[in-house]
């Protein structure tokens, strides 16, 4: 039976299979090649870009929890110039698609990166980050009021007319509220759900775990969480939804997929098999077979 | 170089009178060679905390003996891990990291400082430097003689091994660098390092005062070790700052290495 897994994002982004993988945790693709073939996958979602280069966090960044690990690498990247002038021409050979993590400490720095995005043929989608917990100014501030997310929305949806993905947060009273001010913002899609504010403390040193004492804590312990939010969202609006948050098999995948996502992306479970992603995409094929389904898009929602 | 993900079969397992273990493995399929310096990403299966792979250096690796590890149990991984009955499977990640520049002239006299688990690393450095005609002269820095018993053997091709124990059980009392050789470092044409921060930095401090080319080997705690997720950086200097320690190091040149004074 053939089966088809392509889903459609609406407004130009179509993916061969439902699997991308997060923003930051997968760098640019190229440290994955070795393992996996980036052409099999439905597409890569790069680091966060800024406007300006970003040093980050000092280290300590990262302290493994229970199931998890929290991070604050702090947006760690060389700037959108840097990304058009390098590392793009690097990542137009690739068959999947590949998109751009947009983040930034004020307005006019969402745009002005949406903008220089907007030339680059390859490029046909932008997910626009508003939920970092690891940057002091903008980021996380944008995305925990609806005003705020409608805010950048608008903003940046002037500067850019493909497929414009809203990354949400999750350290939000309600969700759907933002998800809601996203859509009607002009969003084509939103992603959800970016890491959950967290905290570690060496009781022997009795010092934090990470240099900025909170990070966002990401991996399987905020799976049931990231389905939670991904099921109500999905309900509650009309346009595609992401989503992610500790998948690491196809079957983490498929509850999302069945909590209404279109799509899924994975991250942290990149760093404990980079060839995750393509063990997802199978089983997600296995399971349709044993299932009897022709379609992927047959399950989305079901719940 | 390709990396790629391999099982290994647990061969030989032995406890160093410091309670740190030698576990010796051979590989289940193809894998590529390491370099001295170079470290694999385990994956500690059963260890209810660990989520993520963990670190280790390649102390030894060759095709006919397999891949040599040496591990100190230190949380609730590797403790696991270095209890592991013979004949166990493990899958690890390799070959990881730019090792020691070993690019040596024959007759060169180099040093090789360690302590801790940092004289994994030195283990392969060790045979590598003597094959290529260096005279390899070991520094190990420990807590007592506990820390340094049974390490001499794993240098068979060192000409001298000295030691230094806090306590004076072995060796000169105190830190390494306070083996006399220390005082005479521009005898060498060059000196490695692994160990401790303090440590490294300590030798470091006296290889630039004694304008002797110098690399040492950092540890930083990692989460993929593929230079993806920007969690292990150390900010070497100023021009550079943030680099990733599991892909343009872990072994770094002290002369790029500014930030440390
Ligand atoms: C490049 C490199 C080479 C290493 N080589 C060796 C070696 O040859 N032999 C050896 O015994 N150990 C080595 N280590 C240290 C080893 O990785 C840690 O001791 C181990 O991760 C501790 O895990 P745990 O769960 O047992 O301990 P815990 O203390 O419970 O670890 C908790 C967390 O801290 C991290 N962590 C703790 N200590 C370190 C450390 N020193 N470096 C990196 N991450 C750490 C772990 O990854 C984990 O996320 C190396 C580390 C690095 C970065
Ligand atoms: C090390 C690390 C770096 C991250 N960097 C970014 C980033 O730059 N932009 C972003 O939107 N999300 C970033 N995230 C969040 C992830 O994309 C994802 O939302 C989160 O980790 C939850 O998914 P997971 O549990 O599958 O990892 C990062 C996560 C980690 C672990
Ligand atoms: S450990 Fe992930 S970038 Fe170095």
């Amino acid at each position: 039976m053939a089966i088809n897994l392509s889903v459609d994002l609406g407004a130009g982004l179509v993916l061969k299979n439902p699997v991308l993988t997060a923003s930051g945790t997968f760098g640019y693709g190229h440290e994955f090649s070795d393992f996996i073939d980036l052409d099999k996958l439905g597409g890569f979602i790069v680091k966060g870009t800024t406007l300006e280069p970003r040093q980050g966090n000092p280290s300590p960044r990262m302290a493994e929890t229970p199931m998890g690990m929290i991070n604050a690498v702090g947006l760690q990247n060389k700037g959108v110039a840097y990304f058009v002038d390098h590392i793009y021409p690097t990542l137009t050979r690739f068959d999947s698609e590949v998109i751009v993590n947009v983040s930034g400490a004020k307005l006019s720095d969402y745009v002005a990166v949406a903008e220089a995005l907007a030339p680059l043929d390859k490029i046909h989608a932008i997910e626009v980050n508003i939920s970092c917990p690891n940057v002091k100014a903008g980021g996380m501030a944008f995305g925990t009021t609806a005003a705020g997310a409608a805010e950048v929305t608008s903003a940046v949806r002037k500067a850019w007319n493909k497929h414009l993905m809203v990354k949400l947060s999750p350290n939000v009273t309600d969700i759907t509220e933002i998800a809601t001010a996203a859509e009607a913002s002009g969003a084509d899609s939103v992603s959800l759900i970016n890491t959950l504010l967290a905290m570690d403390i060496d009781v022997e040193r009795r010092r934090p775990r990470l240099s900025t004492i909170t990070g966002g804590l990401s991996g399987p312990a905020v799976r049931p969480v990231a389905v939670r939010m991904v099921w109500q969202v999905a309900k509650r609006v009309k346009i595609p939804v992401v989503g992610l948050g500790g998948i690491c098999s196809a079957d983490d995948a498929l509850q999302f997929i069945m909590a209404g996502a279109t799509a899924v992306q994975v991250g942290t479970a990149n760093f404990i098999d980079p060839t995750v992603t393509i063990r997802i995409i199978d089983g997600i094929t296995d399971y349709c077979h044993r299932h009897n389904i022709s379609d992927i898009n047959s399950l989305r929602g079901i719940i | 170089m390709s990396k790629c993900i391999c099982d290994f079969r647990l061969i030989q397992s032995y406890a160093l009178p410091s309670g740190n273990r030698i576990m010796q493995f051979i590989p289940e399929g193809d894998c590529p060679e390491c370099f001295p310096g170079q470290f694999i990403e385990v994956k500690i299966d059963h260890a209810p905390t660990a989520l993520l792979r963990r670190p280790i250096s390649v102390c030894h690796y060759s095709v006919r003996d397999g891949l040599t590890l040496l591990v100190k149990p230190q949380g609730p991984a590797t403790s696991l891990f270095t209890e592991l009955p013979l004949g166990s499977v493990v899958n690890m990640m390799l070959p990881l990291g730019h090792g020691f520049n070993t690019d040596i002239k024959p007759g060169e006299k180099v040093l090789l400082a360690g302590g801790g688990v940092g004289i994994a690393p030195l283990v392969m450095l060790c045979d590598c430097l003597a094959e290529k005609g260096a005279t390899v002269h070991i520094a190990l820095g420990g807590r007592s003689a506990n820390d340094i018993n049974g390490i001499p053997q794993l240098f068979p091709k060192a000409e001298r091994v000295f030691a230094s124990t806090n306590d004076g059980s072995a060796g000169t009392e105190g830190v390494v660098t306070d083996i006399p050789i220390f005082e005479r470092l521009a005898d060498y044409e060059r000196v490695y390092c692994c160990g401790p921060t303090p440590m490294m930095k300590a030798v470091a401090r006296i290889a630039r005062a004694s304008e002797v080319w110098c690399e040492v080997s950092l540890e930083n705690h990692m989460a993929c070790g593929l230079g993806a997720c920007l969690c292990c950086v150390e900010n070497i200097n100023e021009a550079e700052g943030n680099v990733c320690v599991c892909t343009e190091g872990p072994v770094f040149n002290i002369n790029r290495l500014t930030s440390w004074q």
